[in-house]
């Protein structure tokens, strides 16, 4: 609570105070009523409470009117509370409570909307709490803490166990474990060892770390999370954008239907009927009961609350998302549109099989790996991952690369010859096709065939997993466009469960296919996302109603195009983003409907005069804090 | 040129006039108010002073809500 709100609440207290002591001296007679010093009495004792909790609303009014600004809510809070002690001193019926109460539980609901929003924004801050303080540099052995902007490219900052890595770099000396938790809600630790690219924002766990800074704190990826976050709720959604405009015509109407209320009924009963009279005071109680109600204040704070607390909750899960607005499309998506390699799959080639070999498997990998262990290619980075042990390049001797073909040499004294099948058919030997997806190179010893590895791009392990929780999210379509070969792609959509796939396609013929696909939805609210490893695929992230990049920790074209960044590259993040924009979005209808309802509701009864002025102040108040309080949730994702 | 400044106000609605209140002044372009993040965003329109402009918004701004703080 800060100072202003702690102020408010004493006032609160003071008034609470008062009033009843006010009632309790009234009812025991201590100053009885009747006569001129008692109605006096009570008058000053009941404008006093009135001033005390009131006197900044009826200040405010007073400036809004003078501004030209009469219809807000301080004016019709005390204009309806005015009104109120008006109607009791001409009625003379003593009643000053109600005026009093109304205005207490405005401040009540003042004081409480402020301590949510605070809270709230307070709970969300602390979820991106990952702005590092400062940076560590090392001058004559002794650490410095300066100010990361101030650290130039270059330089070499150090990181102590439990500290934040203030600026993306690599590191020259040290090994540590990071946790990312706070920028992908990942929580395995990540290991980092010399020459590790090291981003922003990971705690540093266990050990000490010397890094060397590549990029300007401005540049680092810990900046451009927290621009990219506190800068989301100004797009504003379609739901926003309709409060507002609701916000502002809204308060008139009832305002001026107030002003009818009071005067119409009335007027009618004078001319129309002879019975009972105008009956004026009535018709003016039930419009300031109107005035109370007016205050559209439920949905001015709750709607952008909910949107804020969405983004905040999503980010927390390492889902980045740019503004309400693409939240509030994200909600409505209905097909999904996938690049294949990064994004479904890791996009590395693995060994994925090992077929007729005659060898032993792990020897066949061996040889295969020697013989091209000075090669390039990345096929070969495969065959030396998956053989998994240090190559002794002494083995290999009369190395040759043939173009297209493979490579042969000599291993351990005995001739090796790797490749594809066309240098199989070269040197005469035969060698079956296989019907694997992928790349196969065969291997053939001293002439002989010895069998073929399989190598391939692998579906991530979370990919199927994350299709079929799309399919629960409520996607109906899900579609795949890639550039690998026609085999290739049938194998991994049949194996994921993907609706539709497009195969052999250059980066532009994505575009026109994500085209062609947003011209065959059914209706405008219908949405179609994109979701891309954001390498060469700018144009179609841009092109589609949401463009999400995955895997983006670092590069920063991706978080430039996208619409939503995944911070890591799990697929069933995608869902997961789905999920929470269902949920925010859903909270929000929630508390428009609901506080519409209620609103309604009591401007119906409160013009037939059913509803007093307790039960209106009661739900002005009460439908905001409630609304506040389901804002909240949308935090948890 | 876009600027952020910090700002203080208590009620969305009151971010909401500023907003309006900022964007209606003469030399910005177009504002935007975060009442979350409790920041503003002011593009200002070629060649404006920026000084000048933004005490001219916060003017603007206390009008429309006599409590609030712009922090230039």
């Amino acid at each position: 609570m800060n100072r202003k709100q702690r102020k408010m609440l004493i006032r609160i207290c003071i008034a609470v105070v008062l009033l009843i002591a006010a009632i309790v001296i009234e009812k025991t007679g201590l100053v009885r009523r009747d006569g001129t010093f008692g109605f006096a009495f009570y008058l000053v004792f009941y404008v006093l409470i009135y001033l005390e909790i009131g006197y900044d609303i009826l200040r405010k009014a007073f400036r809004g009117v003078i501004n030209g600004r009469p219809f807000d809510e301080c004016f019709l809070m005390a204009f309806a509370t005015i009104g109120a002690f008006a109607l009791a001193l001409y009625e003379k019926s003593g009643d000053y409570t109600e005026a009093i109460a109304v205005m207490l539980f405005y401040q009540i609901g003042e004081l409480f909307q402020s301590y949510a929003v605070g809270k709230s924004r307070r709970n969300i801050s602390e979820l991106m709490d990952i702005r590092p303080d400062y940076a560590n540099i090392e001058k004559d052995g002794e650490l410095l803490q300066v100010d990361p902007e101030e650290v130039e490219i270059g330089t070499v900052i150090v990181v102590q166990p439990g500290e934040k890595v203030p600026i993306d770099g690599v590191v020259v000396e040290g090994r540590s474990t990071l946790n990312t938790a706070a920028l992908t809600g990942e929580s395995v630790p990540r290991d980092a060892d010399v020459d590790d690219e090291i981003i922003s924002g990971c705690i540093n766990m266990t050990g000490v770390l010397k890094i060397r800074t590549t990029k300007a704190f401005g540049e680092s990826t810990v900046s451009k999370i927290l621009e990219l976050v506190e800068n989301a709720s100004s797009r504003k959604s379609k739901s926003e954008e309709f409060i507002a405009k609701f916000a502002r015509i809204y308060t008139p109407v009832v305002v001026y239907s107030a002003l009818a209320l009071a005067i119409l009924p009335p007027l009618a009963r004078t001319v129309f009927s002879a019975d009972g009279g105008a009956m004026w005071s009535t018709w003016i109680y039930r419009a300031l009961t109107f005035l109370v109600i007016s205050c559209p204040c439920a949905l001015v704070v709750s709607i952008p609350l909910s949107f804020f607390a969405g983004i905040g909750g999503a980010s927390r899960e390492g889902i980045l998302i740019k503004g309400s607005n693409y939240l509030e499309t994200l909600s409505q998506s209905k097909t999904i549109v996938f690049d294949k390699t990064g994004t479904l799959t890791l996009g590395v080639f693995e060994v994925t099989g090992v077929h007729h070999a005659t060898i032993p498997e792990e020897q066949l990998i061996e040889y295969a790996a020697l013989v091209e262990c000075s090669s390039s290619h990345p096929i070969s980075k495969s065959l030396q991952k998956a053989y998994g042990k240090d190559l002794d390049r002494s083995r290999v001797s009369e190395m040759e690369e043939l173009s297209g073909l493979g490579v042969m040499g000599t291993v351990d004294g005995r001739k090796v010859a790797a490749g594809n099948i066309k240098l199989m058919q070269r040197l005469g030997i035969d060698a079956g096709d296989c019907h694997s997806v992928g790349t196969i190179v065969h291997v053939a010893m001293d002439g002989e065939y010895c069998g073929h590895i399989v190598i391939s791009d692998v579906n991530k392990s979370t990919s199927k997993q994350a299709i079929e929780g799309l399919k629960a999210a409520g996607i109906e379509k899900t579609v795949m466009l890639t550039g690998d070969a026609e085999k290739v792609a049938s194998k991994v959509a049949g194996e994921l469960g993907i609706d539709e796939y497009h195969s052999e396609l250059l980066p532009a013929d994505k575009v026109q296919k994500v085209e062609q696909l947003l011209s065959q939805k059914r209706s405008e609210n219908d949405k179609l996302v994109f979701v891309g490893d954001g390498i060469n695929d700018a144009p179609v992230l841009t092109r589609a109603d949401i463009g999400i990049a995955m895997g983006a920790l670092g590069s920063d074209a991706a978080i430039e195009a996208a619409d939503v960044v995944l911070m890591d590259d799990d697929p069933l993040k995608i869902a997961k983003a789905i999920k929470i924009s269902k949920k925010c979005i859903g909270i929000v209808y929630q508390n428009i409907i609901f506080a519409l309802a209620v609103k309604f509701g009591c401007l119906v009864l409160g013009a037939l005069g059913v509803t007093n002025m307790w039960a209106a102040i009661f739900a002005d108040v009460g439908v905001m804090v409630l609304a506040v309080l389901n804002s909240i949730r949308a935090l948890r994702a | 040129m876009k600027k952020t400044y910090k700002i203080d106000v208590d009620c969305a609605n009151c971010a909401n006039l500023m907003q309006e209140a900022a964007r209606k002044t003469k030399g910005v372009a177009d504002a935007n108010v975060n009442f979350m993040a409790l920041k503003m965003t002011v593009e200002f329109e070629e060649g404006a002073d920026e000084k000048k402009v933004m005490k001219d918004v916060f003017k603007a701004c206390r009008k429309v809500e006599p409590d609030c703080e712009i922090d230039f």
